[in-house]
């Protein structure tokens, strides 16, 4: 049982040691950009690179294979995905009719434990760093996918959403002579 | 709850940009490298600092600096690092050692000498961890680390008497 409890403690740690070091990040960048449209481009660059490394994590730690469609992918990234490495289970929602666009809902943003903006930073994205995240994993798996925040809780809004818009398939091109 | 390899990657990135800013400016010389491991520093730190104060909330008060050196290594070291120190040593007039056979954020980089000289921008953040964390124990130091094979590590901590 003391085990148990134990194991909660530091994962609980583990995770406040990834939002205080997220935080350190964001306070550095807003030291070396003037602006805050710099300060989120990068945040979303950095993501990116992150996400493109990630996403061999994620595929080798769950079994999942290739998505059928948007839905699925919505559903792994919300259930599975954010689960894993965040501990939380955003809901998804506003579908499109098409079904090529959707809401990521987050109740609580772990990126934005212990944050409140200041109000001379009001353009900043301060969880951009997921964006890129998103951007970058699924860039991996062939989808090209347009992530923004819409609605952020550090900016007064009642939740954080994320927007996810999927624009194309990217064709593999493999080498000739591969199968 | 973050998962850790969410840190690692973070970390990395962070290293990275830090880095990548000072050379874009062209040639790197000694002293451009040696501030960015201070940015890096500065930003464990506070880092540090962050934790500790959650950490310590309901533990009880310490006896004295090898009691909160104690401390360092098994709980903090266990919540941050994931693993306790493997050995600490001190000569008993403020000067401790703190060896890590298998420190996390080495463990992915490579396991022998390979890389050894790119190993100091990668122990940055954590030596200033360590100093904020003891800084608000009361206790200011200056934290060095040293790594002759990884992923083994020793971090030299020296208090400094006010």
């Amino acid at each position: 049982m003391s085990r148990q409890s134990n194991r909660t403690t530091d994962k609980k740690m583990s995770s406040e040691l990834f939002t205080l070091t997220y935080g350190a990040l964001v306070t550095q960048l807003c030291k070396d950009y003037e602006n805050d449209e710099e300060v989120n481009k990068q945040l979303d660059k950095m993501g990116y690179n992150i996400g493109v490394r990630l996403i061999e994590d994620f595929l080798a730690r769950s079994t999942i294979g290739r998505c059928q469609d948007f839905r699925e992918t919505a559903d792994i990234i919300a259930k599975v995905a954010f689960k894993m490495y965040l501990g939380i289970t955003p809901s998804v929602t506003n579908w499109s009719p098409a079904g090529d666009e959707f809401s990521l809902i987050l109740e609580n943003n772990p990126l934005a434990d212990f944050v409140e903006l200041p109000d001379n930073h009001n353009t900043l994205i301060y969880s951009n760093l997921l964006s890129g995240v998103l951007r970058g994993a699924l860039e991996m798996v062939q989808m090209a996918v347009d992530v923004k925040f819409v609605q952020d809780t550090l900016r007064g809004d009642n939740v954080t959403e994320i927007r996810m818009k999927f624009i194309k398939r990217i064709e593999e091109n493999l080498p000739a002579g591969e199968e | 709850m973050a998962d850790e390899s969410l840190f690692e990657f973070l970390h990395l990135e962070i290293v990275s940009h830090i880095f990548s800013q000072q050379s874009g400016k062209g040639e790197m010389d000694n002293k451009d490298r040696a501030a960015c491991i201070s940015v890096l520093e500065a930003m464990g730190f506070r880092v540090g600092q962050g934790l500790i104060e959650r950490l310590t909330r309901d533990s009880p008060s310490f006896k004295d600096e090898l009691d909160i050196m104690k401390f360092v290594c098994k709980d903090f070291w266990t919540r941050v690092f994931r693993r306790q120190v493997d050995n600490l040593r001190t000569n008993h007039q403020g000067t401790y050692v703190l060896q890590d056979n298998k420190f996390a954020l080495l463990t992915q980089l490579s396991n022998g000498k390979q890389y050894l000289d790119q190993a100091p921008k990668y122990l940055a953040f954590s030596c200033g961890v360590v100093r904020g964390a003891l800084s608000n124990l009361g206790l200011e130091s200056v934290v060095t680390a040293e790594v002759s094979s990884m992923p083994s590590c020793k971090f030299q901590v020296v208090i400094q008497k006010s």
